[in-house]
């Protein structure tokens, strides 16, 4: 794909800026990793060689009785029996690097759950037994995934409504703007905390309550700025020339109301990766036994004894946050046309 | 003994760790009661050089790699705050080209003009009273108890420059530092306080240090000049001497940017491509609780305007007289009463949908190229738009190419239409707009003041090119501004305005040559003479 010249001079700003630039590849790096968190953190292998016939267990449920084994169920890979069947065939076995999902209990424990770090759990276990590392991984893939989807879609409903106050401005952003302060009045975590202990909150659920408390944040910086510019000459010269209300809105307006979007873009990201943290660290969150950073920050509070799981989480969310916000930061500048690089 | 003396003196600016020379090398003397003007366009470092005299410059990015400058022989550069603070405003005072913005809005008239007086010559309330009304009464304004407690927006443009030039007498300075001070001012109130300026001169015994862009101005108040560009005098002379004989490529450049020639002769009988017939634009001012309405502001007054194809009808006035508006009006970018015939066909009543084929074909270009183009599309999409609404989509190929032609045509390299607006010069970006209104082949093109924000030799260039669009496209233009010279230039019909109303209408020649009522007649003795009737 060819890129226009005004898109390769951004990408070309973007990359001068190297905090951010290195920023979005480590973040959208890790996210990828993530992505395919089923292949890196897993209890079932990638590949088994089975009397000559390869499985790909990851993908595909097998039962027990495929190997040789007894029972019709699916086959528990850990299990040394299983291991064992596969082995005498002569076949083998290719394992992810880390050997637990986010569910599995280690059984095998040296000492009591949660267990310290050691070469088996490389960050320790929670206080169910399960895999630290196994959970950070799945639960960076949740806490972003959410982060980016309520982010964009509250853009999208923030700065259509701002856009369409301040365009047409009168009575429309009058009364608007009256809907506004009474929705911004409300104590929106306790609805939140409401609405979760009523209904059994799932993702998509989830998603929905928090944006309806997220998107008026960008409504007042998109609104000023259609205010301040709708009375340029460049927009009346667009009048001038024909050209159709909604057709100015996009073309003129809002990309010069961009800049003040995506200042406030990094700050709903984190938001709404916070939030969802926060809810979850609260157990008001995802349902239970998903891998989530809030839940696995509530383990360290009730677990002082082992640190591990409070470190952990607090370093997971910091880098988070940090590179997402660099990252924001960098594609902010490079589509401000002003400013200049070095 | 010289009261300013520059010798060899250069400003550099750090700039991302280099040094960017922005002065060099330059040299003049100022005697006690003389006027000197420094003239050059925009950039060419004539102001760096006045506020250097009284170091106002943001060091230490700024330096002086070489040169002294003396005030009554002492050397200023390097010298510390403390006595700094004893030749500034004391000595040396200065005033700027925007009155607005450089008057504290939340101070009264009052506060601005004692500050100096309580500060620098340790008055008491009571003496600095005294003299702040002594000092209203010298600029020629009456100190009534309502005018001391006025805030700044109360005061008209010519008001405000006036209380400049009281706070900047304050201290009966030697030396006046004038920074285009009359630029931002209607003709008729920049002859008045150029007036003003002479008379205090010849009183006060001061000396002027006038920096502008105006030779006009020049002419009339300056014993010596200095022309400046890029950072170089290149020719310093006497007044007299500079104008009859100037030596210099540079400054012959500039005697001859005045815009001149004569407006295109066409035919008589041209077809009428526009007419507006009794047009009134009111403005309801609101009052009170209910915000009912109290009364109009009548922009545009009954005002009747016709224009023949090739033909450039020139609106005059002075700022707030209605001009602007009665372009917009007559676009139908206003609401308005009264009647719009486009071609003999009426369009007052048209919907904005059944107007949208018609917008091809009438035009407008706005004063300030850096708000007229959008800061966030390249030139290419700002001068597609039109196309795009009224051609469809079309071949890019085809459309590019249709682009870069325009471009050309208005003095534009076609391959720059990839490039940002701010990466052009004020005189390039109004060429991009007139190339916005020309893509579509228009007939007729509103010219809303399209040379007041630009340097005197671009204007010259932009009325030139107007001229050669004109004559080969057969244009209508309806010429608005209030520089005479340019409408002298441009239009064959002249239309004097005021507060919404005409004063005078009829041919160019015969405004210009014979004009008939008092307001005309000191309109052009301002603005030709810099003289007050």
């Amino acid at each position: 794909m060819q890129l226009s010249p005004i898109n390769q001079r951004r990408l070309e700003n973007f990359k001068a800026n190297r905090r951010g630039y290195w920023s979005m590849i480590l973040f959208l790096g890790l996210f990828v990793i993530s992505l395919f968190a089923e292949v890196v953190a897993n209890d079932k292998p990638l590949l088994i060689s089975h009397k000559g016939e390869l499985y790909t267990p990851f993908l595909v449920t097998y039962p027990e009785t495929a190997f040789g084994g007894d029972f019709e169920t699916e086959a528990d890979y850990r299990d040394p029996f299983v291991a064992e069947l596969i082995e005498e065939s002569g076949g083998w076995t290719i394992w992810p690097i880390i050997r637990y999902s986010y569910t599995t209990i280690n059984y095998d424990l040296k000492s009591p759950a949660p267990s310290s770090p050691d070469l088996e759990n490389w960050l320790g276990t929670d206080d169910q037994g399960r895999d630290v590392l196994a959970r950070v991984i799945y639960g960076y893939r949740i806490s972003v995934a959410f982060g980016l989807i309520l982010t964009i879609l509250s853009s999208i409903i923030g700065v259509s409504a701002g856009a369409v106050q301040g365009y047409f401005g009168g009575a429309t952003d009058l009364i608007f703007q009256r809907l506004l302060e009474i929705w911004g009045g409300m104590p929106s975590l306790y609805i939140l905390i409401i609405l979760a202990a009523m209904i059994e909150p799932t993702f998509t659920i989830l998603l929905g309550l928090l944006l309806l408390f997220s998107w008026p944040s960008l409504v007042g910086v998109v609104r000023a700025e259609f205010l301040r510019s709708r009375n340029f000459d460049y927009v009346r010269a667009a009048r001038a020339l024909g050209v159709r209300d909604r057709v100015i809105i996009f073309k003129h307006l809002l990309p010069n109301s961009m800049v003040s979007a995506l200042t406030f873009l990094p700050f709903v990201l984190t938001g709404s990766i916070v939030s969802l943290t926060s809810l979850d660290f609260l157990g008001l969150g995802l349902p239970p036994g998903s891998p989530s950073l809030g839940e696995l920050l509530a383990q360290g509070k009730a677990n002082l004894q082992a640190p591990w799981l409070g470190i952990t989480a607090f370093m997971v969310l910091s880098v988070m946050l940090t590179l997402a916000f660099f990252m924001q930061e960098g594609i902010r500048d490079a589509f401000d046309p002003r400013k200049t690089f070095k | 003994m010289a009261l300013i003396k520059v010798e060899n003196l250069a400003i550099s600016f750090k700039i991302k760790g280099k040094d960017i020379p922005a002065v060099k090398n330059i040299s003049f003397e100022i005697e006690h009661g003389e006027t000197l003007a420094i003239v050059g366009e925009s950039g060419s470092g004539k102001s760096v050089t006045a506020l250097s005299i009284l170091q106002l410059l943001p060091y230490p990015l700024a330096s002086h790699p070489t040169g002294s400058i003396h005030v009554d022989g002492f050397n200023v550069i390097g010298a510390d705050d403390a006595t700094m603070h004893k030749i500034r405003g004391n000595k040396i005072s200065m005033i700027f080209q925007e009155p607005m913005t450089s008057l504290n809005p939340l101070h009264t008239i009052e506060k601005q003009i004692n500050e100096t007086l309580l500060i620098h010559k340790g008055m008491n309330k009571k003496q600095a009273a005294n003299r702040v009304r002594e000092l209203l009464d010298l600029v020629g304004l009456e100190a009534t108890e309502d005018r001391l407690n006025a805030f700044p927006h109360q005061l008209s443009g010519g008001q405000r420059q006036r209380v400049m030039i009281a706070m900047a007498l304050a201290n009966e300075p030697d030396l006046l530092i004038a920074d285009e001070p009359t630029t931002a001012l209607d003709v008729t109130i920049q002859a008045q306080i150029l007036e003003l300026l002479k008379e205090l001169q010849e009183r006060l015994g001061m000396a002027i240090l006038l920096i502008t862009h105006d030779l006009g101005i020049v002419r009339r108040m300056a014993k010596t000049v200095c022309v400046m560009t890029d950072g170089v005098v290149v020719e310093q002379a006497p007044t007299e001497e500079l104008f009859t004989s100037p030596k210099h490529d540079y400054t012959k450049m500039l005697l001859e940017a005045e815009p001149k020639g004569l407006p295109y002769r066409k035919e008589i009988n041209a077809a009428e491509i526009i007419r507006g017939d009794n047009l009134k634009v009111y403005f309801p001012i609101k009052k009170g609780l209910l915000k009912r309405t109290v009364d109009y502001v009548r922009a545009v007054d009954d005002i009747s305007v016709s224009v023949k194809a090739g033909h450039t009808v020139g609106i005059v006035g002075e700022s707030g007289s209605g001009k602007s508006t009665l372009g917009l009006a007559l676009l139908r970018l206003l609401k308005s009463e009264g009647e719009i015939a486009y071609c003999g066909k009426s369009i007052q009543n048209k919907s904005w949908n059944e107007l949208r084929p018609l917008r091809s074909d009438i035009q407008i270009v706005f004063q300030d190229p850096y708000s007229s183009l959008s800061p966030r599309l390249s030139v290419g999409q700002i001068v597609e738009e039109g196309l795009l609404v009224h051609q469809g989509n079309g071949d890019r190929e085809e459309r590019r190419a249709l682009i870069s032609k325009t471009l050309e045509e208005v003095g534009i390299d076609g391959n720059a239409q990839d490039r940002y607006p701010h990466e052009f010069s004020g005189g390039q970006r109004q060429r991009i707009s007139i190339a916005r209104a020309l893509i579509l082949k228009p007939k007729f093109i509103v010219l809303d003041e399209p040379t007041s924000a630009l340097d005197m030799s671009v204007q010259a260039q932009i009325v030139d090119l107007l001229r050669d669009l004109q004559s080969k496209y057969d244009l209508a233009y309806l010429f608005i501004s209030h520089d005479l010279k340019v409408v002298r230039a441009m239009a064959d019909t002249v239309l004097v305005m005021k507060n919404g109303k005409i004063v005078e209408q009829g041919p160019a020649e015969q405004i210009f040559d014979t004009p008939q009522t008092t307001y005309t007649k000191a309109l052009m003795k301002a603005a030709f003479d810099l003289a007050t009737l």
